[in-house]
């Protein structure tokens, strides 16, 4: 039977909808487990974002809101997370930035052993296995952790959104740990949004990405396929390298995983980095001209051309269909 | 500034698509695999040489830089590279690659700083072998240190960095007064990602990291090289965590090449049904 606690993501009293992925997993574990799961949220003004997380059958949704979590830091955070799962077994986040930042600080605090980025759980006679990637997705690990607490964090594309429950899980509040001596050194400065109207990469339906053959026409061409496909825009390292697209667009091994039900690859030549990172998408498309790239050898669709003629083709082409 | 740099020697990244799993599933075999140095330690040497240098100056040094790896033996060769590179010293903290875990690795690295009291912990966000992206975060919490992960860039200020991070949704900027920890992303070799106080706001750097050049690879062979047991530096040498089995991933059915747009959006439209 385990006693499992969700880390909840906010900002500014705003559930983050990676947190609806760690939902999902606190409940196949707990059912896995017989068990049950509750949820933590900490910030400035957590007690809002504690309201959209009673619906989905948590035993108890745990608030601590205090004026120093204003602006996330883990130096601030891992004392309250660590204090607070004392009493579970598992603790769990989504694999977000926030995610893969605090957990591991949080494990350490409680000398808990940890599992990054799992993309499944099972029973293996009353322990949780986990089952992660590993080498950029060309392994999968299963393990189990030993400890009294084990801390681990889930890939947000492989547990889907939680939907509600019913039920209205209690409120209750817990008192901030005050924080080691680290949070006297660290000083938040700011954090610069890029600024976007379409879906969050991580959760959207079609992701179009584009490679290092955009140049710095990166934007100008991908855009207007973009608003015809409500796409998310996505980058491979080469054109984030370059500066063609924000560092934060990188789909793959080392920036975002994402699995949407289209994704189209332009101009990327599919290096195992890059398709680590978006190989678990339902439909991939591939625009590349040179017939040999390997990006082929994974797509359901390819097309060889070029993509300054081929993408505004494509884009008439949707246009003419709406 | 004397940095310490905790860097391991993984199966060449982009071999990893060659990697095999033992026919019963309980090993994932290495031989046969290069070795290289973890590309994100690599890129986090570079910036601590940055950090301890005059950009326009690149050859004298202005600080220390002490590599540290937990490994077997054959890793040496990794620390030597890594010295020819322009670290000053190297650690090999003696251990098979299976007789470590996260947790092990990061309280090991813990009794080394307590020893060698750097101003600062620069490293690899994570080692592309395992995947974690633990080790730094677990680090700084051991020592009770402010950390910065996921840098893209780093200003040296007097007794603090300003870290700019890659985090979701753009980019978090920390000040972190020292010792701190800082770990780094795959933008912190662009050439106007670091900044000693030395060097000139102004200069640009060589797009990547450095090159040992021949004579330096002779003169590493005589820098120090400590070798320490692992029983050394933890309480226990006890694994937490455990993997009993490892899979392929599943294979994607070969796709189809389309002739033209139209047949792409027919495809999309009847066979996919994704439009
Ligand atoms: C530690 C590490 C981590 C990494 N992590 C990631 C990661 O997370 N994500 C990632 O993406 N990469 C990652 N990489 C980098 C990866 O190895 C590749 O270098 C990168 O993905 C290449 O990007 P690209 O496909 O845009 O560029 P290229 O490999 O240069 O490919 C460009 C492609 O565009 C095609 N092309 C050129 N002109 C045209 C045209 N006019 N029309 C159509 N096609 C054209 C070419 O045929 C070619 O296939 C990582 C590398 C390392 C070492
Ligand atoms: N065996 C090791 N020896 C030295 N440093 C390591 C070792 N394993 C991990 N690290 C450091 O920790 C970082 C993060 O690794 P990981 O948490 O395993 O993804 C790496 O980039 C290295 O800097």
């Amino acid at each position: 039977m385990s006693k499992i606690l969700v880390v909840a993501e906010q900002a500014q009293g705003k559930v983050k909808s990676a947190t609806w992925s760690a939902i999902t997993f606190a409940k196949q574990a707990a059912t896995l487990s017989s068990g049950s799961f509750d949820i933590l949220v900490l910030g400035a003004s957590a007690s809002s974002a504690a309201k959209e997380l009673t619906g989905f059958g948590a035993g108890e949704v745990r608030v601590c809101e205090d004026a120093s979590l204003e602006n996330y830091l883990a130096e601030r955070y891992a004392p309250t997370v660590a204090a607070v799962a004392q009493g579970y077994s598992v603790v769990c986040a989504t694999a977000s930035s926030f995610g893969k930042d605090l957990m591991p600080r949080a494990a350490a605090r409680l000398d808990a052993a940890y599992a990054g980025d799992c993309s499944g759980v099972s029973a293996d006679g009353g322990q949780l296995r986990y089952k992660r990637p590993m080498f950029a997705g060309n392994a999968f690990g299963h393990l189990t952790l030993g400890t009294q607490v084990q801390v681990v964090t889930v890939r947000q594309s492989e547990f889907g959104v939680a939907v509600p429950s019913g039920g209205v899980s209690a409120i209750s509040t817990v008192p901030l740990t005050p924080p080691g001596k680290a949070a006297e050194r660290v000083e938040f400065i700011s954090m610069d949004q890029v600024q976007s109207a379409r879906p969050e990469l991580s959760d959207a339906q079609v992701v179009l990405s584009g490679g290092r053959a955009l140049k710095d026409k990166f934007f100008e061409v991908l855009e207007p396929l973009a608003d015809q496909l409500k796409a998310a825009i996505g980058a491979s390292r080469a054109a984030c390298d370059a500066g063609y697209a924000p560092g934060d667009y990188q789909v793959g091994q080392t920036g975002k995983i994402v699995a949407p039900k289209l994704y189209l690859a332009v101009g990327i030549s599919g290096a195992i980095q890059h398709v680590a990172g978006m190989k678990g998408s339902k439909t991939i498309v591939a625009i590349n001209k040179d017939p040999d790239a390997p990006i082929f050898q994974i797509a359901d669709y390819g097309l060889v051309a070029d993509l300054f003629d081929a993408v505004p083709e494509l884009t008439s082409a949707l246009k003419a269909r709406a | 500034m004397k940095i310490l740099v905790p860097i391991k020697r993984v199966a060449d990244p982009d071999n990893a698509n060659k990697i095999r799993i033992s026919p019963g599933g309980d090993r994932i075999e290495t031989a046969g695999l290069e070795w290289k140095l973890n590309p994100f330690d690599e890129y986090a040497l570079e910036a601590a040489l940055r950090l301890t240098e005059d950009g326009q100056k690149s050859k004298e040094r202005t600080g220390e830089v002490v590599v540290v790896t937990l490994a077997p033996k054959e890793a040496d060769s990794t620390l030597r590279s890594a010295l020819a590179t322009g670290a000053d010293r190297a650690i090999r903290i003696d251990a098979e690659d299976d007789a470590l875990d996260g947790r092990l690795v990061a309280k090991a690295l813990r009794a080394i700083v307590l020893k060698e009291q750097p101003d600062l912990i620069l490293m690899g966000k994570q080692a592309v072998d395992g995947d974690n992206n633990f080790v730094g975060q677990a680090l700084a919490e051991l020592l009770d240190y402010p950390m910065a992960t996921f840098a893209a860039t780093i200003r040296e200020e007097d007794g603090a960095l300003l870290v700019s991070r890659e985090v979701d949704g753009g980019t978090c900027t920390l000040r972190v007064r020292l010792p701190a920890v800082v770990t780094v992303d795959l933008r912190i070799v662009a050439p106007s990602s670091v900044y000693s106080r030395q060097t000139d706001p102004s200069f640009k750097y060589n797009d990547g990291v450095r090159f040992a050049p021949l004579p330096a690879i002779m003169k590493a062979k005589k820098k120090p090289l400590d070798v320490v047991p692992l029983a050394d530096v933890v309480p226990s040498l006890d694994l937490a965590s455990k993997y009993h089995r490892f899979e392929p991933p599943a294979q994607r059915k070969a796709g189809v090449k389309v002739a033209s747009v139209s047949e792409l959006v027919d495809k999309l439209a009847n066979e996919a049904r994704v439009l």
